[in-house]
């Protein structure tokens, strides 16, 4: 950690947040502090320079325009790169996610990406709307992935990142794999407040800001009840 | 009316009412669908010879039709599609269920008004807001302005009435600067409701910029386009009129929002030539909006029924919500969107302090909002557990559309 507290930034709020995106902020602060970790909770507008020694940035997802604007004026700011360059925690969600990578689509134009992570993003012939779920990363010790996808977006992945997950239900990025992760930078197409549907995943992110190696259980009565009922809706819409 | 259109509307009303007979709903939208199919043109022809208002906005329009709806009564008789079936179907089955008027109020679905437009040559387009509204098919926000902003520069003679609030109505309001000059602008009314929800309009729609904000105010920091002087407004329990009279708005429905509703109902009325003083006591003869507001007793519990369907309804409900124990349901079905995504947009700690109820499809997701959100709640499995849980007196019910839906029916069986 950087500071005395845990400092994490949520990036352009007036850009990238269509899909209830501040869920992850809210989760991470709330989990954290339920740690006994001390948190600060950064909105950074587009209009504001990014702060470059955060421990956690959060990159939501938004509209095609707002998104071209968010890589541009990221891009031009350079403090995530730096950020990323010191081993700050990235998390990127669909819009977010994309914007990480080399290139992506945005409006029918091909748009530069931040670079940060090796993927390049185009169009897909359909729409992927609906109930993502998906093996995660041995590597990473975490429980299934349970989102809710809502992208026209694929996905390719060079080879200097892994994907996050293996899909058995929805499309991800391709309909074989879904996101994808390098260090401590991770993206998903598990838009919106994915971390309210993945617990685990929120824990991840936070020990790898706090270097810890292990957090003390908290109740997670709720997310798992969700987490089944989904996964059982998922199982019935299989059937 | 040709004879295709004649038949195609008796057709239209026939159906309508076999459909009503066999308990399938009020049959407003199997009726325009047969009407329609007989004949594409119906609504058109129906329109004809009418002078029509059309509303529409992502929250709102069908409360402010019923409100314009009795407003624009004092001049005559008005047809109006009351039970919110705001597609081209409902349009149709509710002229053709009216037979000949001269007035029409329609309430219409923000993704058809381009082309119930161009089907009714209305005289008034009221646009209340855009918002944010089922993620998982409903157009972005910025693409929706720019649909209504194009059907408006094709509709030059149509008067429009808008809300000065919100970023987004007013760029679709007002034609793009560099359009042809020969065209005259759309004559705009603005009004100002009041807006909670902002969060749809940081960056301009016509340049990228950001919005500023400070009070009422707003203005794009990179072109001109700012918040217009409004010239209805709401003051207190009331609506300042353009010539700087107040008129006190008595209303039987609830909250802040419907006040604003009323002021965009009379402005709407008022482009009829209905004056503000004759129409705004017929407003307190509106009790409830399809189901809306309406207030059931059973058990000993004085239930209130609020509908929320998308954020910034959410907001609107905790305002007209009493301070008493509150039941929470949440569905994702089909007419709600299938993303739960939206429930972090919302913020729920204004029920902090009282006894919060969750039920629906989805009540695990409201569980882990409200669980992030500090608030305490009881989940129940079904509307009659929740009355059960809660002590005699009021009980307010939040839902959205197809969990409302549910508890209207589960009330309806019993009394
Ligand atoms: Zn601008």
């Amino acid at each position: 950690m950087s500071t005395e507290s845990l400092r994490i930034v949520w990036v352009y709020p007036d850009l990238l947040s269509t899909y209830g995106d501040r869920g992850n902020a809210l989760i991470l602060a709330r989990r954290a502090r339920q740690r006994g970790l001390p948190v600060e909770v950064l909105e950074v507008r587009s209009d504001q320079r990014l702060p470059a020694t955060a421990d956690i940035y959060l990159v939501g997802g938004g509209e095609d325009g707002p998104q071209a604007l968010g890589a541009q004026r990221l891009i031009a700011d350079g403090s995530l790169h730096r950020a990323v360059a010191q081993g700050s925690v990235v998390f990127g969600v669909c819009a977010g996610y994309q914007l990480l990578g080399n290139s992506f689509f945005a409006k029918g134009t091909k748009c530069a990406g931040l670079e940060l992570l090796d993927i390049t993003s185009d169009r897909g012939e359909t729409r992927a709307v609906g109930e993502l779920a998906g093996d995660i990363d041995a590597r990473l010790g975490l429980p299934p992935l349970s989102g809710f996808e809502n992208h026209g977006g694929r996905t390719h992945l060079g080879p200097s990142v892994s994907p996050l997950a293996r899909v058995t239900a929805g499309v991800g990025n391709d309909g074989a794999s879904e996101g994808a992760w390098r260090g401590k930078l991770l993206g998903t197409y598990s838009h919106g407040p994915a971390l309210a549907r993945n617990p685990a995943l929120a824990d991840l992110l936070l020990r790898w800001a706090t270097g810890m190696h292990q957090l003390p259980p908290v109740d997670d009565t709720w997310p798992d009840r969700l987490r089944s009922e989904r996964r059982a809706a998922v199982a019935a819409a299989r059937a | 009316m040709p004879l295709r259109a004649k038949v195609a509307s008796s057709v239209s009303r026939t159906a309508a009412a076999l459909s009503r007979a066999a308990g399938r709903g009020d049959g407003s939208v199997i009726g325009g669908w047969i009407g329609l199919k007989i004949d594409p043109d119906l609504l058109a022809h129906l329109a004809a010879g009418r002078a029509i208002a059309l509303i529409s906005g992502t929250n709102g329009k069908t409360t402010t039709t019923r409100l314009a709806a009795a407003a624009v009564g004092v001049l005559g008789k008005v047809a109006t599609n009351s039970f919110g079936a705001n597609m081209p179907t409902g349009h149709t089955s509710a002229l053709a269920k009216a037979g000949s008027t001269p007035y029409a109020v329609l309430e219409v679905d923000e993704h058809y008004l381009a082309q119930v437009l161009e089907a009714t040559e209305p005289h008034v387009v009221a646009l209340l807001n855009l918002s944010r509204d089922q993620l998982d098919r409903a157009k972005e926000v910025a693409m929706m302005a720019q649909l209504w902003r194009a059907a408006l520069v094709r509709h030059q003679d149509v008067r429009v009435v808008a809300n000065a609030d919100d970023p987004m109505v007013v760029w679709a309001a007002t034609p793009p600067p560099n359009h042809d000059h020969r065209i005259n602008p759309p004559q705009v009314t603005w009004f100002s409701a009041g807006q909670r929800w902002h969060e749809d309009s940081w960056v301009c729609p016509e340049c990228g910029s950001t919005i500023q904000r400070s009070g009422e105010q707003w203005w794009c920091t990179g072109c001109p386009l700012r918040r217009p002087d409004p010239q209805w407004t709401v003051e207190d329990d009331g609506v300042l009129d353009p010539t700087g009279a107040w008129h006190k708005v008595a209303l039987q429905l609830p909250g802040k929002v419907n006040v604003g509703n009323a002021a965009t109902a009379l402005a709407v009325a008022a482009e009829f030539g209905v004056r503000p003083v004759d129409a705004v006591s017929r407003l307190s003869s509106v009790t409830s909006v399809a189901g809306r507001y309406a207030q059931v007793e059973k058990d000993g519990r004085l239930i209130r029924l609020l509908l929320a369907k998308n954020p910034a309804s959410w907001l609107e409900a905790f305002d007209m919500a009493d301070l008493a124990p509150t039941l929470l349901s949440i569905n994702a079905r089909d007419p709600d969107g299938l993303d739960t995504s939206w429930l972090f947009d919302v913020d729920f700690s204004p029920l902090r302090g009282r006894q919060v109820l969750i039920t629906g499809d989805r009540a695990y997701d409201l569980a882990v909002r409200l669980d992030v959100n500090d608030v305490p709640f009881q989940h129940v499995r079904s509307f009659d557990e929740a009355i059960r849980a809660v002590p005699p007196g009021r009980l307010e019910v939040i839902a959205n559309y197809t969990a409302f839906q549910d508890i209207r029916a589960e009330l309806d069986r019993v009394n």
